[in-house]
């Protein structure tokens, strides 16, 4: 058993393929869990609290690339809150301040559980995911990499470096419904973006099916039916329609959380009321 | 670099300690109370939902129970220890004293890291401002109010002695 702390990246990474076992520990709000309440014995771990590379933020033109190391705090309210409103709406949503401090957004998509609350943001962003190598660095979408519950794309010898996305100039919203206002897991969320440059809404669902859902055939259904280049306000019979088939695209399970049935009714409100904000 | 999990030392409120014979697994909660001898810090959810271990690292307020203790190495660990002495109190404890803000006392010692922390990173915040901050911190006993109160007392206090 060993912990190491790797100074910078390209020692992480002969590490992490040095030792395929190893656990990646970033803020540690999962892994800490997982193992105080014993679901997960540590062998070794890779800490990448002292790789600096993983905390840095560049934007060239339009284009955001964000250290997957940054703490969600960072995104709330703190430096790079401006980039996008949905993943600061999302990330005030995780946890408490405490937690906010320490979990991270490369955390996140580490961990890749369909409740992950800044998952639906990237996927209706279209981020795309960084992942390195001793042999290089390869860029996933985020719809690749995301592969079921709590399993992605990564390689047992790779780390999430960062993620990229384009700065959108439209309405962009977080929702999600939870027991209650603070600390808690959702029991569905969705991100709705607007683009009006490219005429599009796109929408993506959490915490309804083993991972995040996007919903292409609504999306399509609204620009076919909606004058997406502005954001002047759309009848109600659109939005119900929207919201009817959102509704219609989510696999929500019943679990200890809530039922597949409120669950797709909750995404169903939640996406009327993220497409009413956007028009407007 | 590799550290050993078994021995490794922490900065603990300005001070090198050293961890011997430690579990990989263990949170800096365990490490401080049981291995180094903090006991300001407190075990209630293990979770991150109570804020009862709130510590700073590099001044951020984290819980306690959610950092693997051996990752911790290299940074400045401050605990409610480090805030003052026993004997002579700082302006938050003696607010929490003086409004009543104290029951049975578990929560208190994250309750005034984190109250610390706020101040620290805004000096007038707003009603709205100090409940967020203080979100993550669960009290049983008090129903706030007078932990609010008592952060208003340390706000004005601050205020009139820079006045």
């Amino acid at each position: 058993m060993s912990i190491f702390s790797p100074r910078s990246l390209p020692e992480a990474l002969e590490i992490a393929n040095n030792h395929p076992t190893a656990r990646l520990l970033a803020g540690g709000t999962d892994t800490m869990v997982e193992i105080n309440f014993r679901h997960y014995e540590p062998t070794d771990i890779i800490s990448l609290r002292h790789v600096r590379e993983l905390q840095t933020f560049e934007q060239t033109g339009e284009v955001y690339r964000v250290g997957s190391a940054i703490p969600y705090r960072e995104f709330e309210n703190g430096s790079y809150a401006h980039i996008s409103q949905a993943l600061s709406e999302a990330a005030r949503t995780v946890g408490s301040p405490q937690i906010r401090a320490a979990g991270t957004i490369g955390g996140n998509l580490g961990t890749c559980s369909p409740a992950g609350d800044t998952l639906p943001v990237l996927s209706a962003l279209d981020a795309q995911i960084e992942l390195a190598s001793v042999n290089g660095t390869r860029v996933l979408s985020i719809h690749d990499f995301m592969l079921g519950v709590k399993r992605n794309a990564r390689a047992s010898n790779e780390i999430i470096t960062a993620i990229n996305f384009s700065k959108i100039d439209g309405y962009q919203g977080y929702a999600k419904v939870g027991v209650r206002n603070a600390m808690v897991i959702s029991i569905a969320s969705a991100c709705l973006v607007h683009d009006p440059k490219n005429q599009r809404v796109a929408i993506a669902l959490g915490a309804v099916g083993p991972t995040i859902i996007r919903c292409r055939e609504s999306e399509a259904w609204l620009s076919d039916n909606t004058d997406l280049s502005t954001n002047s306000p759309i009848s109600a019979d659109i939005t119900n329609e929207f919201a009817r088939r959102v509704s219609a695209e989510a696999r929500p399970i019943t679990d200890h959380r809530s039922t597949a049935e409120y669950r797709k009714h909750a995404v169903g409100v939640l996406a009327q009321r993220l497409l009413k904000r956007a028009m407007q | 670099m590799s550290t050993s999990p078994e021995m490794y030392s922490l900065r603990v409120n300005g001070t090198e300690q050293h961890v011997k014979d430690a579990w990989i697994g263990e949170s800096l909660l365990y490490v401080l109370r049981e291995r180094l001898g903090f006991m300001g810090a407190k075990g209630a959810c293990e979770q991150g939902e109570c804020g009862s271990c709130t510590v700073l690292i590099n001044n951020d307020a984290v819980c306690s129970c959610l950092v693997m203790a051996a990752s911790a190495i290299d940074t400045d660990i401050t605990t409610v220890e480090g805030l003052a002495t026993t004997e002579t109190p700082n302006d938050i404890q003696q607010a929490f004293v003086t409004e009543g803000a104290v029951q049975c006392g578990f929560c208190t010692p994250g309750l005034i890291v984190a109250v610390h922390h706020l101040l620290e990173t805004n000096s007038s915040p707003s009603e709205i401002e100090v409940k967020e901050a203080l979100s993550g911190n669960i009290c049983r006993c008090t129903g706030y109010g007078r932990i609010f109160s008592a952060v208003q007392l340390v706000i004005s206090q601050r205020e009139k002695s820079v006045s």
